[in-house]
């Protein structure tokens, strides 16, 4: 069996089975970045929204919290905080994101604290308008209940 | 040490066990404060603690494969390394880079630092174990070219293997990957998308040539199996690899905004990328079962059938748990990640940079292995290291497990928010603080066998000036 199972042809299953694979994952890129902007609503991903997502980078959110159930466990998952919070109400959410932010850290002993970022109320609202964005991406369902 | 240039690999290696224990230090603070939420606050926040944590990881495992990389490519080569200077000026660069970040990381209020770095001019920051300021992403770059000119001069030079081959090639797509991390698009879900082409096509991708080869290149001087044999077996097990693992990388893509079909080609795709650690496990343990030399360094031959188990273990079984599906939309983003991501990467990666260290550091040093004395320090290392993670990645199993109980299955409404159903884990996060101290009494113990080897280096055997 080993004589004839050559080192040689162990070679060009890995070299014919890694180009093979690679070229069908760039295939199947062209099709999802393709599809992406209708399940993402990009018409939606206005000019705050994107502000938005810089403030998230900048303040490193996703280091505590995860965002689509990516990012760190230690605070709650945002993705779906409008509905959560907001009631799908974006009204509610803005004046109760507001609040929220401008009054940590609550200093309750012993919680898990979130630092006061000092944002200004356009960057809280842009922040917001993030938050309410990316609860309407189709995430094939995901979370499955409100809690995130 | 055939080839004196080989000892470049000496400060790469001694700066990869500085950060591994700093790393470990602040997995215990991070351990600490899912117990004592306000631990350390506001001085180092959670989100800081875990930057730290991740990032020296990912840096001190990349000055390892550095390190091996130095010490494997002149002896496969068969010829000195090219510019052993530029490898040292880039130590430098690397470490000073890396410890100035750090310390950014530490010193500043994050928004302040991305600020400071000019982030506004080209925003990569603020994206998991991509924290790194653009400018710091930019040396990286500058540092990998650097020593992917110098490692490729010298292999131009000299015989080609296939251990060096693949190495290679590991090597240069780990840096045409990093590329992606400079890619930051207004949308969140094109962001996910690529982000994943960095880290899945990492370390469920070309980490594995780095690994395969790493662990062929041990096994064939501590074994003495033939080098045909060996390099079959390794190009199987990258075949392996890849096949899974490129599509595998639709694991990630379920529920980020990509299309439907993922959730078909991911499952499938990843349930398969067990197989190739599978196939390094039964590698390791026939190679050292048809061993032709009794080679005096038992703990290097330890920690390489150590690395394949824990692998297999951490990597392929546990990712293998939580990978399908349907499985996944309950498991996604909870402990049981957590548990999955510790044991693979100390499995995979912690463990065969301690085994190469454990290989060449006493071979740089004029002994073939260390003394008994210093080998049983140093293998007891490994088993409490190994235990202590085996157990915490057992807790965080079950702290998992409560919380998909408590937080995911049930519907809306009957579902415990995620803050009472962390108190809920308290206990469990308690115990997993306990076996985290244990894993680092375990990198104390590891690092003592160094002091105990220098101290009984009469009682080791001599270098062989046997044919490699």
């Amino acid at each position: 069996m080993s004589e004839r199972f050559t080192k040689g042809m162990a070679r060009n299953i890995y070299y014919g089975g890694g180009v093979f694979f690679m070229l069908l994952f760039i295939g199947l890129t062209f099709d999802t970045v393709r599809a992406i902007p209708e399940r993402e609503n990009r018409d939606m991903l206005t000019a705050s929204v994107a502000s938005g997502k810089h403030i998230w980078e900048e303040n490193n959110c996703v280091g505590c919290h995860s965002l689509l159930g990516e990012g760190a466990y230690f605070a709650p998952e945002l993705g779906n905080v409008f509905p959560r919070r907001g009631m799908g109400n974006e009204q509610i959410f803005h004046a109760y994101f507001k609040a929220w932010m401008q009054a940590m850290p609550t200093n309750a002993p012993g919680r898990r604290q979130m630092p006061q970022f000092n944002l200004t109320d356009e960057q809280l609202h842009d922040l917001a308008e993030f938050l309410i964005w990316t609860s309407r991406i189709d995430t094939n369902n995901w979370p499955p209940n409100i809690e995130g | 040490m055939k080839y004196s240039t080989q000892a470049v690999a000496k400060p790469y290696f001694i700066f990869a066990m500085i950060l591994f224990v700093g790393q470990v230090l602040f997995g215990v603070i991070l351990g600490a404060q899912y117990i004592i939420g306000d631990f350390l606050f506001p001085e180092i926040p959670f989100n800081v603690a875990r930057m730290v944590h991740t990032n020296l990881l990912i840096v001190w495992l990349l000055f390892g494969f550095m390190g091996a990389t130095y010490y494997m490519i002149p002896e496969e080569c068969q010829t000195e390394l090219h510019s052993p200077k530029l490898a040292w000026i880039q130590f430098w660069v690397f470490a000073a880079a890396g410890v100035l970040t750090i310390l950014g990381y530490l010193l500043l209020p994050y928004a302040r630092l991305a600020e400071l770095t000019g982030n506004a001019l080209w925003p990569t920051m603020g994206r998991e174990f991509l924290e790194q300021p653009t400018i710091t992403k930019l040396g990286i770059v500058v540092v990998c070219l650097g020593f992917l000119y110098n490692i490729g001069m010298t292999m131009l030079k000299g015989r080609k293997t296939v251990v060096n081959i693949v190495l290679f090639t590991g090597l240069v797509l780990l840096a045409v990957f990093f590329l992606f991390a400079f890619y930051n698009p207004k949308s969140l879900v094109m962001d996910k998308y690529f982000w994943w082409w960095v880290v899945h096509l990492w370390v469920e991708g070309v980490w594995e040539l780095i690994l395969g080869a790493i662990l062929a290149f041990v096994l064939i001087k501590t074994t003495g199996v033939d080098r045909e044999v060996i390099e079959k077996w390794l190009y199987l097990i990258i075949a392996m690899a890849l096949i899974s693992g490129i599509l595998g990388t639709g694991d990630h893509y379920f529920f980020i905004g990509a299309p439907e079909y993922w959730l078909w080609i991911g499952s499938v795709f990843s349930a398969i990328e067990p197989l190739p650690f599978f196939m390094m496990m039964v590698f390791a343990f026939s190679m050292v079962n048809r061993r032709r030399r009794e080679h005096p360094n038992k703990a290097a031959v330890t920690w390489a059938l150590g690395c394949t188990v824990m692998a297999f273990l951490g990597a392929g079984v546990w990712g293998f748990l939580h990978t399908l599906a349907p499985v996944n939309y309950y498991t996604h983003g909870t402990q049981l990640t957590a548990a999955h991501g510790h044991l693979a990467f100390y499995g995979a990666y912690v463990m065969i940079v301690l085994c190469i260290i454990s290989y060449a550091w006493p071979i740089m040093q004029g002994r073939e292995a260390n003394s008994p004395r210093a080998q049983s320090m140093e293998v007891l290392s490994c088993w409490v290291m190994s235990i202590a993670m085996l157990l915490i990645t057992f807790l965080l199993t079950a702290a998992g497990v409560v919380q998909i109980w408590l937080q995911r299955l049930p519907e809306s409404g009957q579902a415990l928010s995620y803050m009472a159903t962390q108190d809920a884990l308290m206990t469990i996060y308690w115990m997993r603080l306990i076996c985290g101290i244990a894993f680092g009494v375990g990198v104390f113990m590891y690092l003592y066998s160094f002091v105990v080897a220098i101290r009984t280096k009469d009682q080791a055997p001599l270098l062989q000036a046997a044919t490699r």
